[in-house]
């Protein structure tokens, strides 16, 4: 048995949940390779290469990969599938746009954001939010996989394995990049962030967001997230909300701050190690799942705990 | 241009979906059920677009059971000019799902097909993208604008490290996240007027797809409960617990 595993990077640096999603693919079994698809992407190529357990390194490089749209994506994997029994990607964004066109192109229904690889068939996924945990057998020859990346651990240990590189997909497509504007942050990416500090909708402004959320964050080393409510409010931007329509995180601390906890919010973080809450309401859901509660008014509490930490 | 959207019956938004004793999946009798929320985001896009001149027909599909008509009919009274439901009380897995969708598409030869992202039970996240695939279109995902200059459409999308802009040729698909709009209620004389707008009623069989799944459910339950902690009683606590556990 082999499995393809799609590489999440950013040309220069490869991302972490390469090497979870690489974690997923041993519990499925057989050797793995490990699919760099960018455009000089050499710096994350060699650093697939040491990821333990990995047999090779495909190395795609052109400007039609440079964004990972999955018109490129489905050219370059659906050929080379022939050689697989199964395909693996990170639940990014990436790869939540690509794999399923992948599948459809394979005949083969996609387990999206697995949580657990029983066997070679058998796979464990969240579903309504995280509400409730299916377990499902996969009848198709091949696999298609999205893997969430905080519900496995990276091996430890460094590997060695060899370099192979493969022409990009010439195109064209039907689909065109236009333009980026990726947020700037000297901040952990959220996503794998070791800390995440969680604004809600109690914060009230945007202003009020950056004044009393990124300090705190900046204090403890933190990544930043919202609730979608502050997402909506326009307290926050998108890509930093936390939840089953959001990110789903899992840090070693959580703090909450101002969040209620919505069903949908907590889809996104139940799973970190310590939750703190912050909330002035006793009542709040998010209180229920909090491992340290403090109940009282977060424009006083937030700049004390700052101040002190 | 003709717009399709496809839409879901899910259970409503605000409703705790409970896990069957017997784990076999999760239990629906009795549970107030409601258009897939992203969908519904798809339906007010369609509509503005037509608003705007930009769509010329709006046609609203629903693949479930009977009831899914009820789900039509909303979308009916948003804007939407017509529906077809195909009709089947079996899971319909996203695969057979853009199956369906594609024979539709190709009698309809729609120019723009608006999904949502995902469906809020099952969370697959891939009916669009195995659209897409399906009819070699182009595709953007999680889109939060979505403009039109000549054939070409420039999709904004949400991506992990912030937002990417695409442009691609008609026809294509998109599929739609949050902040693309404010979905708006529809009006009594909208709903009245909704009920005399047709509904096709298809079967999977009449598009020659076979729905059998894929995937088998082995079973389903409840997720680990975590467990309420204690509450301390101000900063300087918190501080002591959290150093006490490690966590700072």
């Amino acid at each position: 048995m082999a499995v393809l595993v799609l590489a999440e990077h950013s040309n220069a640096a490869l991302n972490d949940v390469t090497a979870k999603t690489v974690a997923a693919a041993k519990a499925f079994g057989g050797d793995i390779d490990v699919l760099v698809a960018g455009h000089n992407a050499g710096g994350a190529a060699e650093a697939a290469s040491k990821l333990v357990g990995v047999r090779k390194v495909i190395h795609a490089d052109g400007a039609s990969l440079a964004n990972g749209l999955a018109e490129a994506l489905e050219a370059l994997v659906v050929p080379m599938m022939t050689g697989y029994d199964a395909f693996f990607a990170p639940a990014t964004s990436v790869g939540k746009n690509a794999a399923p066109r992948i599948a459809a192109k394979l005949d083969v229904m996609q387990v999206s954001e697995v949580t657990a690889v029983h066997d070679a068939s058998t796979f464990e996924r969240p579903i309504y939010a995280g509400n409730a945990i299916m377990t499902v057998k996969s009848s198709d020859a091949k696999k298609v996989i999205t893997v969430r990346g905080t519900a496995f651990k990276a091996a430890e240990g460094a590997g060695s394995a060899s370099i192979e590189t493969v022409a990009a997909p010439a195109g064209p497509f039907k689909s065109a990049f236009v333009s980026e504007e990726l947020s700037k942050s000297d901040r952990p990416e959220l996503a794998s962030a070791k800390r995440v500090v969680s604004g809600g909708r109690a914060l009230a402004s945007a202003e009020q967001f950056n004044q009393y959320i990124l300090p705190l964050a900046d204090k403890l080393n933190a990544g930043v997230g919202a609730s979608r409510a502050a997402v909506d409010a326009g307290y926050a931007p998108n890509d930093y909300q936390v939840g089953q329509t959001g990110k789903v995180v899992a840090p070693e601390l959580y703090v909450a701050i101002g969040i209620s906890g919505a069903i949908q919010h907590l889809a996104g973080m139940k799973d970190s190690k310590i939750i703190v809450a912050i909330n002035k309401d006793e009542e709040a859901p998010i209180f229920q799942i909090a491992d340290f509660a403090l109940v009282g008014d977060l424009f006083k509490i937030v700049p004390e705990l700052t101040g002190k930490l | 241009m003709k717009v399709l959207v496809p839409v879901k019956r899910v259970i409503d938004y605000n409703v705790r979906p409970r896990v069957k004793a017997d784990q076999t999946g999760v239990d629906l009798a009795n549970v107030k059920m409601a258009m897939n929320p992203f969908d519904e985001i798809s339906i007010e896009e369609a509509v503005r677009m037509k608003e705007k001149g930009l769509a010329t027909e709006i046609v609203i599909v629903s693949i479930g059971p009977a009831q899914a008509q009820e789900t039509i009919r909303i979308g009916l009274a948003m804007g939407c000019d017509r529906g077809i439901l195909v009709q089947t009380d079996a899971a319909v897995e996203p695969l057979a799902v853009a199956k369906i969708l594609k024979a539709i598409v190709d009698v309809e030869q729609p120019g723009l097909v608006i999904a949502g992202k995902q469906a809020i039970d099952d969370d697959a996240n891939a009916t669009g993208q195995m659209l897409a695939a399906l009819l070699d279109w182009p595709q953007a995902t999680f889109a939060s604008a979505i403009s039109k200059d000549g054939d070409t459409l420039k999709v904004m999308r949400e991506v992990d490290g912030g937002l990417q802009t695409l442009a691609l040729q008609t026809p294509a698909v998109v599929t739609t996240d949050l902040r693309l709009n404010e979905p708006r209620f529809a009006s009594l004389p909208n709903i009245m007027k909704a009920k005399k707008k047709p509904i096709d009623m298809k079967t999977p069989a009449d598009y020659g797809v076979d729905i059998t799944p894929r995937l088998s459910v082995v079973k389903v339950t409840e997720p680990k409960k975590r467990e309420a902690g204690e509450k301390v009683a101000d900063v300087d606590a918190l501080i002591a617990k959290l150093k006490s556990v490690g966590a700072i």
